[in-house]
This record gives structure tokens, C-alpha cells and sequence, in this order.
């Protein structure tokens, strides 16, 4: 029945900050999980390392770290805003964040080869 | 689309209800509040809306307008129609409706009692008048957020309060942290204790809408951020409640 | 979220904004030319710096996602109360032993 209130770039920001989150809750265990195999000796992680080879896990992995680099940017505009009290201009300041996401995606597909 | 009959549509009923249409004469200056009224006047005596001052000071007037929650005796229709010539009006989001444009604002007013948005004087007068220089950090930090006149448009902007039932609010914590900033109260403890709990202050997601919305500037989101440093030090030194 | 969980989550998201710039680079750096076991482990068997570094950051993390996840389920969903915190008191106990895990298996692999 109510329509939301006219979406403001601060609610895309938390938006962002909360799915990229869920996201890398989700990865964790098995990025946990993966490193473990070592336990079983290097070829066991090697294995594994294998499949990361596959075009469409090399491309999980990059919006992997995207979404790394998502949440901690817009996090770090939590804190600056909660500790620092900076009064931001909010549409600039995800510029920002979105140009320093691209940066790192683009890196790690530069030099994931 | 300076001439032309504007096109409005009006929420009738409670939570449950329907759109109802009006065809409505545009007019030089129009506002909102001037279309309410007029829709109300000439055309369906059975619509319930609130307004008081209708000159921008008393905020009984707040509805949502097209999406966004504003004052209507404050919104030119020249501004706030859509392309098309059309206005949509809603009662306030996160409010119980009573009928039609009218809302509740029972649970407002008790998460600003719940929030301690109230003066707590001392067990004994003062001896003397407070001397409270205006230039002080604190007393500034208080005057920055102090004008707040409980017109619930942040209160209906806020998407956490509309996940979170219990959370307080933009209005009832900016208030307290007014209050937390007066150095003449004595329920400071009392106050952050209560703005400290799993719907208080620490629930704000900084989507900054209500910020955004305030038609007296006010930015609650730093308000309630100050009330998070002030938890946030608090439980540092001396441990939590 | 209480004032205490908020203290938790903050102070843990300032370590991992530490730990994740570290980690970012690290991962940007290590993973030029390929990625294989052998190098990974080159990097991490027996060095304690590596060691405690992750201890630090599997730490945190296992109070940072779970106080997280916390604040998304009672908003968007209708699930609250004792029996919410109990599953992630246990989320935060199972990505701390699979974390400590993990950092234990390329030391000493």
C-alpha cells in the first residue's frame, strides 16, 4: 500500500554495504574451507587451486573482491561519518567508493590473468 | 502545464482503502495544502487531512507527496507534480492511519518519552541561574539540532523504523541527543541507558533520509551518531549498563 | 543492536579495515603471474607474522560478520530474539574454528 520515500543515495550506499556483506559472510567458510585442504598437503590446495582456473570462477573471484572492496570503502564511510562527523556530499563520496571498487576489480583482473 | 486541471489522487480509508481521483484547477502559487483544501471544500467534504498554521511553522500539515514525505502548506505544486501534471498523496509512511491523510502519531510521541526526550531537572533546584555560553561545543551541538518541531516527516522518511517497529527514530533520538548536550539536565545515565538498547540509536543505517527530508534542516543522522560515540566511549571506559 | 554489539562491530571493522587493505594487497600482489600451492605456502609455512596477522583478522572477522548478519535478519526478516543469537553465537564459533583452522594449515603445511 505505502510506497517507500523517494530512495536517497545514503539508502544505495547501506544497500550496497549490506549485500556485499551477506556476500562475503557467505564466501567466508568456504574461502576458510579451501585454504584448509592444505592440511592434506600442498597438492590437496593445489587441486583445488585448479578449478579457480575456470573462466567463470575466475569471474566469481573478481566480484569476490569487488565486494571486498565495496564493503570496506562504504564501511569506512560509516565510520568517518559515526566517529569523525564528517558532513559528507554523499553522491560524490560513492563516486568515490564505486571508482576505488573498479580499480581493485580491474587489478585483480590484471594481474589474475 | 501551466494551464490545465491537475490530476490527484487522494489515499482513502485506513490501512486498508484505495486511491480516489480529482480533477483539480491549477492555480499561480498553488501548494499542496491549497489542492487538499480545495478538494476538500469544493468537491468531497468526507476527506480528512490536518493542517494548522499553514504558513511553513506548526508541521501539522506533513503527508507524503509523490513518494516524498513533506509539508504541503510548503510545496508549490509547480515544484512537486510529476511530469505529467499529477500529484499522489499518502498519508505519512510507518504511521497507523486514522482516515484518509490523518495519522496516529501516538507511537511518535512514546519513543520520544522512551528515548528520554524529556528535561530532567536536578533533586534540587540550583542555586543560581546555568550560565551555558552559546559558542560552547556542546551547547552549539544542541542548537544545531534543537528546532525540531515533531512533524514526523523523518519519523516517515526512515526505512529502518519501517523494518524495525520498536526502533526509535530519527526524532525521539535527536532529541535526546539535544538533551544529552544540555549541560543543566540531570538524567544523562538514565538517557543513554535508554537510547542504548537493541532498537536505539545503534540500529541508524546512515541511509540519511531523514537528513534529507528535514524541512527545518535539521540531520538527525549526526545526532544520532553523536549519541553512538557517546555509547560507543562510554561502554570503552567503564563497560556496558 | 545493543551498544555493546555496536562497540564489538565497530572496533572489529577498524581492525578489519587494517587487515583487509593488508590482505587486498597481499592478494593483488600474490596472485600476478598465477596462483599455486607451493607459493602460498612458500609465503605462509612457518612465518609467524603471517600467522598472527590472521589470527588477528580470523578474530575479528568472527565478530564482525555474525553482528552483521544479525542487524539483516531482524530487519528483513521476522526472526529475533534468544534463539537468533544463540545460531549466530554459533556462526561465530564455527568461523572462528574454521578460520584458526585454516591459518593453522599454511603454517604448517
Amino acid at each position: 500500500m505505502m510506497r517507500a520515500s523517494h530512495k536517497q543515495p545514503g539508502y544505495v550506499a547501506a544497500l550496497l554495504h549490506r549485500l556485499s556483506g551477506i556476500a562475503l559472510a557467505i564466501f567466508l567458510p568456504l574461502h576458510f574451507l579451501a585454504l584448509a585442504t592444505a592440511l592434506n598437503g600442498a597438492a590437496a590446495l593445489d587441486s583445488f587451486l585448479a578449478i579457480t582456473h575456470e573462466p567463470l570462477v575466475k569471474a566469481s573471484e573478481c566480484l569476490l573482491v569487488a565486494a571486498l572492496a565495496t564493503h570496506m570503502t562504504l564501511g569506512l564511510r560509516i565510520l568517518a561519518i559515526e566517529f569523525l562527523d564528517i558532513r559528507e556530499r554523499t553522491v560524490a563520496v560513492l563516486t568515490g567508493c564505486a571508482a576505488a571498487v573498479f580499480a581493485v576489480g580491474l587489478a585483480f583482473l590484471l594481474n589474475a590473468g | 502545464m501551466t494551464d490545465g486541471a491537475l490530476k490527484v489522487e487522494v489515499w482513502r480509508g485506513a490501512e486498508r482503502g484505495a486511491f480516489q481521483s480529482f480533477s483539480v484547477p491549477r492555480r499561480q502559487n498553488q501548494t499542496v495544502l491549497d489542492v487538499v483544501t480545495e478538494i476538500q471544500r469544493e468537491q468531497d467534504p468526507t476527506l480528512s487531512y490536518r493542517f494548522a498554521c499553514r504558513v511553513g511553522m506548526c508541521g501539522s500539515c506533513a503527508m507524503v507527496v509523490n513518494g516524498r514525505p513533506r509539508w504541503t502548506c510548503r510545496t508549490r505544486v509547480s515544484e512537486a507534480a510529476s511530469a505529467e501534471g499529477a500529484l499522489r498523496l499518502e498519508p505519512l509512511r510507518n504511521f497507523a492511519v486514522v482516515k484518509d491523510l490523518v495519522v496516529d502519531m501516538a507511537q511518535f510521541f512514546d519513543k520520544w518519552r522512551d528515548a528520554h526526550g524529556y528535561f530532567a531537572p536536578a533533586a534540587r533546584p540550583p542555586a543560581d541561574f546555568a550560565v551555558v555560553p552559546p559558542a560552547t561545543p556542546a551547547r552549539q551541538a544542541a542548537d544545531a539540532a534543537i528546532e525540531c518541531i515533531g512533524c514526523g516527516v523523518c519519523y516517515s522518511a526512515c526505512d529502518v523504523v519501517a523494518w524495525d517497529k520498536d526502533y526509535l527514530g530519527p526524532a525521539a533520538l535527536n532529541r535526546a541527543w539535544t538533551l544529552v548536550n544540555d549541560v543543566r539536565d540531570a538524567g544523562q545515565a538514565a538517557r543513554l541507558a535508554a537510547v542504548a538498547g537493541d532498537d536505539g540509536c545503534q540500529c541508524c543505517h546512515t541511509h540519511m533520509s531523514c537528513t534529507s527530508f528535514c524541512p527545518k534542516a535539521i540531520a538527525p543522522t549526526y545526532s544520532i551518531a553523536g549519541l553512538k560515540r557517546s555509547l560507543f566511549w562510554q561502554a570503552l571506559k567503564g563497560g556496558t549498563r | 543492536m545493543t551498544a555493546a554489539l555496536f562497540l564489538a562491530q565497530r572496533i572489529s571493522a577498524m581492525v578489519l579495515a587494517l587487515a583487509v587493505a593488508v590482505h587486498l594487497a597481499t592478494i593483488l600482489y600474490a596472485i600476478h603471474g598465477g596462483l599455486t600451492a607451493a607459493d602460498i605456502l612458500a609465503r605462509t609455512h612457518g612465518n609467524l607474522g603471517f600467522f598472527l596477522f590472521y589470527s588477528v583478522f580470523v578474530a575479528a572477522v568472527a565478530f564482525h560478520a555474525p553482528i552483521g548478519l544479525r542487524n539483516v535478519i531482524r530487519e528483513w526478516t521476522s526472526w529475533r530474539g534468544p534463539s537468533l543469537d544463540a545460531v549466530l553465537a554459533a556462526v561465530a564459533v564455527a568461523l572462528l574454528v574454521l578460520g584458526m583452522r585454516a591459518v593453522i594449515a599454511v603454517y604448517v603445511a
